[in-house]
């Protein structure tokens, strides 16, 4: 049941849609820019391969590159008419991009609750090499049941 | 909603869920005298302690970062403060203080008030070469290794419009040793950390596709 609280202090809940499933697709990439993980959910288009896509999305979490030495990175999502794209990078080069429903409200809580999903399922995982493509079943299903829950 | 700020290494470490000390410090002495029997140098044991610290320090700096919320750092000195008093205190419930700063802000040094992985420990005379807590001087150094700081001056190259050049963005090289060491039969636990370079990060994808 979605919330709309008008004076909480909380991000705005996305617009409910029929199916209740607002994202389209998630990824995860490293700070040398490899794509750890891409989880797709509702992708009406298909235009670029796997490897342009990828490189595409990693220059994305490059704009947030150029500003002013002393300060934090500001960008933090764009909307177009079609999808909105939100994104956050951590101090050590994880980049998080959750790609949605243009209606969305603001997701940073959800990049900073999907990081701490990557740190628990995947980096707390000894048989993780860092910096491989993530294979971790758990890690995968509890992302899908929060960005479901999220929707 | 502005996002949270950074949480203090205390409320963090009352938030996490926690091992008991004496199992804790009993495992890691575990290890160590196993390292010393199969390895028998006390060099070698000295070198993969620090070994195994980075391995631990390259993934526990995501753990650090999801759990206090911190933004990067803007220079050394801010980092050095951010181990000592959010970090020690989250992972191991130690207060420690940053102190004997060089005219570069680039060499520093930590003092730890106590240490829980050497309760119960006393040194024989055939280790007397062993960095017991090497460990934690793996962990600051992979961590760091790890984290992007920031570098001004490649911020002023030319910036071309078919190159991007990460310019803010650098990798911490550091050496960690140990000053003093309670161990050996000094008075405090001293950790020198000192910046050896910072590498500017290459941004992988250079062509202007």
């Amino acid at each position: 049941m979605q919330f709309f609280g008008g004076s909480e202090i909380s991000p705005s809940p996305p617009a409910p849609t029929v199916s209740g499933n607002n994202a389209h697709m998630v990824y995860v990439f490293n700070r040398n820019g490899v794509c750890l993980l891409y989880r797709e959910w509702n992708r009406p288009l298909h235009t670029l391969n796997a490897q342009q896509d990828h490189k595409l999305i990693a220059e994305r979490g490059n704009l947030g590159v150029p500003q002013l030495p002393g300060q934090g990175c500001s960008f933090h999502s764009f909307r177009t008419n079609t999808y909105k794209l939100s994104f956050m990078e951590t101090p050590s080069g994880i980049k998080i991009i959750l790609v949605t429903h243009p209606r969305t409200g603001d997701l940073r809580d959800s990049l900073k609750y999907i990081y701490n999903l990557y740190v628990d399922y995947v980096m707390k995982n000894p048989l993780y090499r860092p910096g491989s493509p993530i294979r971790s079943d758990l890690f995968i299903t509890t992302l899908d049941q929060y960005v479901r829950s999220i929707a | 909603m502005p996002p949270a700020g950074p949480r203090s290494g205390d409320a963090i470490f009352a938030s996490v869920e926690r091992v008991n000390a004496e199992l804790f410090t009993l495992t890691y002495g575990a290890t160590v005298r196993q390292l010393l029997t199969d390895l028998e140098e006390v060099e070698e044991v000295n070198k993969q302690l620090d070994q195994m610290g980075y391995n631990i320090g390259i993934r526990l700096i995501d753990e650090f970062l999801a759990k206090s919320n911190v933004s990067r750092c803007v220079d050394f000195k801010e980092t050095a403060e951010v181990i000592a008093k959010v970090g020690f205190k989250m992972f191991l419930g130690i207060a420690a203080t940053v102190t004997n700063w060089d005219a570069d802000g680039t060499c520093c040094s930590i003092i730890l008030d106590d240490n829980p992985l050497v309760d119960f420990v006393e040194l024989p005379d055939t280790c007397q070469g062993l960095y017991y807590c090497n460990i934690l001087s793996g962990v600051i150094r992979g961590a760091l290794e790890m984290c992007l700081g920031r570098d001004i001056a490649p911020y002023l190259k030319i910036v071309t419009d078919t190159q991007y050049l990460a310019f803010t963005k650098v990798s911490m090289k550091t050496e960690v040793t140990w000053l003093r060491d309670v161990l050996r039969g000094d008075d405090a636990y001293e950790l020198q950390v000192k910046l050896l370079k910072q590498v500017p990060e290459e941004y992988p994808y250079k062509d202007d596709e």
